[in-house]
């Protein structure tokens, strides 16, 4: 046995990486975990595809998860919908595949080619975990081609709201071209410039007129198309009488442009046309810095791309695949097991036993009897069941949820230090600006006063001010990222610094749907347990699984007349012995009202008690509430659940905190609404459907996934379930970047006094313009990495 | 000194073919995917017949 035991743990799948339970499949010397990845291994070896196992070991994953229905993709009109392009021999898809995480998985997919000649040629794109792939629609229809994805484990994802193409939609082109064209003129006209600081002989004055209209068609561009979006910005900051960072800006660009314009038209001097470049150029920098986002990571999720893309629909006896917007009421559609109901419906035919964990957070699957009405959302577990539609998809109760107007009409705004500050600051460069130049007038020097009033609001265009908010943050967003807290964007690190109220959702989020743990009520002898475990041991049920760890080591008795029922339970006997293991009616018992999983344990004729499986805690949560108290912030429970674990949960959270109940998704949303109103700025963790409204509502919705590519409702911020321990860590560092940046301020502030101090005599000259500015950036943009970096190591998170 | 104004003209010119360069293979889609073809061009090319080698890591 303890030989056994050991071979075991060395023996894992050759495909997966998974380990190989007792039953090992093998073929050629490897062992498999489960005949899936057998397939995929004789599919690729077959076709001479078996390289895919030399680039990395264990490079593919489990394939114990079931097939699902693909019969919808032969209809033409979702087809169509789901295709980039077609034609009447061609057709080209983009698949979003999840499956995609190393060298072997590109490999695999840009020869797809080999394992079906109607696939004419595939491209991965790795950071976006997409695949294109064109093929011939004669040769091989999109269901065949999904099918052969399934066949070698690269299931792709397809949704309604296709996350794929919406991430299409986002581009940077424009502003990349508009950096390029802002660099190209910088650098040529610096270039051009450097001959006037140098100085330039008597002779070469012919060539100053030349080099300053070459400069003002350098500034040309810039100013009209690369700075152009500023100029809007600050237009529309105007109208709505506030002030932002771009007024500043753009007012310095516009002055810089054309005293500078000016000066080489007038031939009174040289302007500063490669500061305008060079101003322009950076702060595009720190916008597209500012502007970088996750590929395959989408925060606008809604219920479409948790829905299936079609439902079987019933008509006359045959069964027609419908997309789900086409249903209509009265529709008659089946559900098989796994499925999930898209509409609100009546139960007609069947057994129904809903699942609805993601839509209520009620984790036990809830029975339903013919003729009741069943709400969209819920997963249906077991065996197939018809129903008939009573609402459309759009009008059912999930749906409306989501439509709710509460949560359409609001529009997170973050309050931004840069967007603070800025007002201050705009309003106190005027003042500067106008005072010297009133300064300079009343002592009868008009041309001074153009000078001085210029100068000030060229030198002080707050270009490091504007780059440090942007730097700052993304070197913080890139190590939230390492540590797999993936946040939306910048602004929402800054809304992270400014919480004090915590508010949790108990299932998914504190508790993890992976980590749980075997119970047992009653008492069991040595024997029993030997039984028990030789039973199990010959059951593949991820539950025997879970009993044998429980029970630990094991005596292996030779058992005889085994049989397992699929879904009910297990029997065998043993000398005159015999023993069921299952569910309450199969092993005969009453049944105990407990949430999760219950296996009966019956020996003989006595009933020796029951495992029961529960979801634990996420590791560390204790710590986790404990450092939030220590660090005085709010801490609250809402929960859709029922309160039976309450006891446990009041000795985590600290006294005060409200730890609520039985919560329907609004009453979340409203809780969260109530303590907004109380001054307090709340941070939601949730993690389904039913914490949708509350994660938007809330000034930051954090929504925690045990698989980040998996569904997870609109949100802030994506938390991978691993990283729980880490919140507070994140927190505090949020706190940090945010000390950065007004850290950073001073020195843009610093190095505006210096400016100003020369602009307002009047006195500044071109060169030290350009060397100034460029200056005040690189001091930014290093002291803001380097601090960042400093405060991250502090923390622990790099 | 007059070669100033061609030499100064060549070098602008230069640059705009650079720039029209960068524009075309942004247009191509060059900047899209930057990291997979860093791991395409380490396959190596498959032999003809069945050849089964080690898992290698």
């Amino acid at each position: 046995m303890a030989i056994n035991s050991k071979l075991k743990l060395n023996t894992s799948c050759y495909h997966c990486g998974d380990q190989v339970e007792e039953t090992a499949y093998v073929l050629d010397d490897h062992d498999f975990c489960c005949l899936g990845c057998q397939t995929v291994y004789q599919i690729l070896n077959e076709n001479n595809l078996a390289s895919y196992y030399k680039y990395n070991t264990h490079p593919g994953k489990s394939q114990k998860n079931q097939k699902e229905d693909l019969s919808y993709l032969d209809e033409p009109n979702i087809v169509a919908k789901l295709v980039d392009y077609q034609d009447e021999e061609m057709a080209i898809i983009t698949f979003y595949v999840p499956a995609i995480h190393c060298s072997s998985c590109i490999w695999l997919l840009e020869n797809l080619y080999k394992l079906n000649p109607g696939v004419k040629t595939s491209q991965v794109d790795f950071m976006k975990k997409q695949a294109s792939i064109t093929f011939h629609k004669k040769e091989i229809s999109l269901r065949e081609l999904v099918g052969l994805l399934h066949n070698i484990g690269y299931d792709p994802k397809i949704t309604l709201q296709d996350v794929v193409k919406e991430g299409k939609k986002f581009n940077q082109n424009k502003l990349i071209a508009k950096i390029v064209v802002a660099g190209f003129c910088f650098g040529n006209s610096m270039m051009i410039s450097f001959p006037e600081y140098f100085g330039m002989a008597a002779f070469e004055k012919q060539y100053a007129n030349f080099f300053g209209y070459m400069n003002l068609a350098f500034g040309l561009p810039v100013l009209l198309y690369s700075a152009s979006d500023y100029f809007k910005s600050a237009w529309i900051s105007l109208k709505q009488k506030r002030l932002n960072l771009d007024v500043p800006l753009a007012l310095g660009i516009f002055v810089l442009f054309f005293r500078s314009a000016y000066e080489i038209i007038s031939q009174t001097g040289a302007g500063f046309m490669d500061t305008l470049c060079s101003l322009v150029f950076f702060i595009l920098i720190g916008k597209w810095v500012q502007q970088r986002t996750y590929y395959h990571i989408s925060f606008e999720r809604d219920y479409r791309s948790y829905f299936p893309v079609a439902v079987t629909v019933i008509k006359e006896h045959t069964e027609k695949p419908t997309q789900i917007g086409d249903l209509q009421v009265g529709d008659r559609i089946l559900v098989r097991n796994n499925e999930i109901i898209p509409a609100d419906a009546i139960l007609l035919n069947g057994h129904a036993s809903v699942d609805f964990s993601f839509v209520t957070g009620e984790s036990k699957p809830v029975e339903k009897v013919l003729g009741e009405v069943v709400y969209a959302g819920g997963r249906q577990m077991g065996e197939a069941i018809e129903l008939e539609v009573v609402k459309a998809v759009s009008q059912s109760y999930l749906t409306k949820l989501w439509n709710n107007d509460s949560f359409k009409q609001y529009e997170k705004k973050f309050d931004t230090f840069i967007g603070y500050i800025s007002k201050y600051f705009t309003i106190g460069l005027l003042a500067v600006a106008f005072v010297s130049c009133a300064y300079w007038l009343l002592g009868g020097n008009a041309d001074k006063a153009w000078a001085a009033f210029t100068a000030v609001l060229i030198i002080a265009c707050p270009c490091a001010l504007a780059l440090s908010s942007p730097f700052t943050l993304s070197a913080a967003l890139s190590i939230f990222d390492k540590n797999k807290l993936y946040i939306k964007n910048t602004a929402a690190i800054e809304q992270m610094a400014a919480i004090d109220t915590m508010v949790f959702d108990k299932t998914g989020t504190i508790s993890s749907p992976n980590a749980s743990s075997m119970y047992f009520e009653g008492s069991l002898s040595s024997l029993d347990k030997n039984l028990i475990y030789s039973l199990c041991r010959n059951s593949n049920h991820p539950l025997s699984r879970e009993i044998i760890k429980w029970l630990g080591d094991g005596q292996l008795l030779p058992i005889s007349d085994y049989e397992e029922v699929a879904g009910r339970g297990q029997s065998a006997k043993y000398q005159d012995y015999s023993i069921r293991l299952g569910s309450a009616s199969y092993v005969g018992s009453q049944k105990v009202d407990l949430e999760g999983s219950v296996v009966y344990v019956r020996i003989n004729d006595a009933i020796k008690g029951f495992f029961t499986l529960e979801q634990s805690w996420r590791p560390g949560l204790a710590d986790v509430i404990n450092q939030f108290k220590g660090e005085s912030y709010s801490l609250h429970l809402i929960s859709g659940d029922n309160e039976r674990r309450a006891d446990a949960l009041k000795m985590i959270f600290p006294q005060g905190s409200k730890l609520l109940f039985n919560q329907t998704p609004g009453e979340k949303l409203e809780r969260i609404h109530d303590w907004q109103n109380q001054d307090q700025k709340v941070c939601m963790l949730g993690d389904g459907l039913n914490d949708a409204g509350a994660l938007r509502k809330a000034d930051i919705g954090i929504a925690v996934s045990d698989d980040i590519n998996n569904f997870s409702p609109g949100c802030d911020a994506i938390l991978d379930g691993d990283s729980f321990d880490k919140l507070p860590k994140f927190f505090a560092f949020s706190k940090d970047a945010v000390k950065v940046i007004k850290m950073s301020f001073i020195i843009s502030l610093m190095y505006n006094s210096i400016g100003l101090s020369f602009a307002v005599q009047g006195t500044m000259s071109p060169l030290f313009a350009a060397i100034l500015m460029p200056i005040s950036t690189v001091t930014i943009i290093s002291f803001t990495s380097l601090m960042t970096r400093w405060y991250a190591k502090r923390r622990n998170l790099i | 000194m007059n070669i100033i104004f061609m030499l100064i003209g060549c070098s602008v010119l230069i640059a705009l073919f650079f720039l029209g360069a960068f524009f075309w293979a942004s247009k191509n889609g060059q900047h899209e995917d930057t990291y997979t073809p860093s791991v395409r061009i380490l396959f190596d090319d498959e032999p003809q017949e069945e050849g089964k080698e080690p898992a290698k890591k």
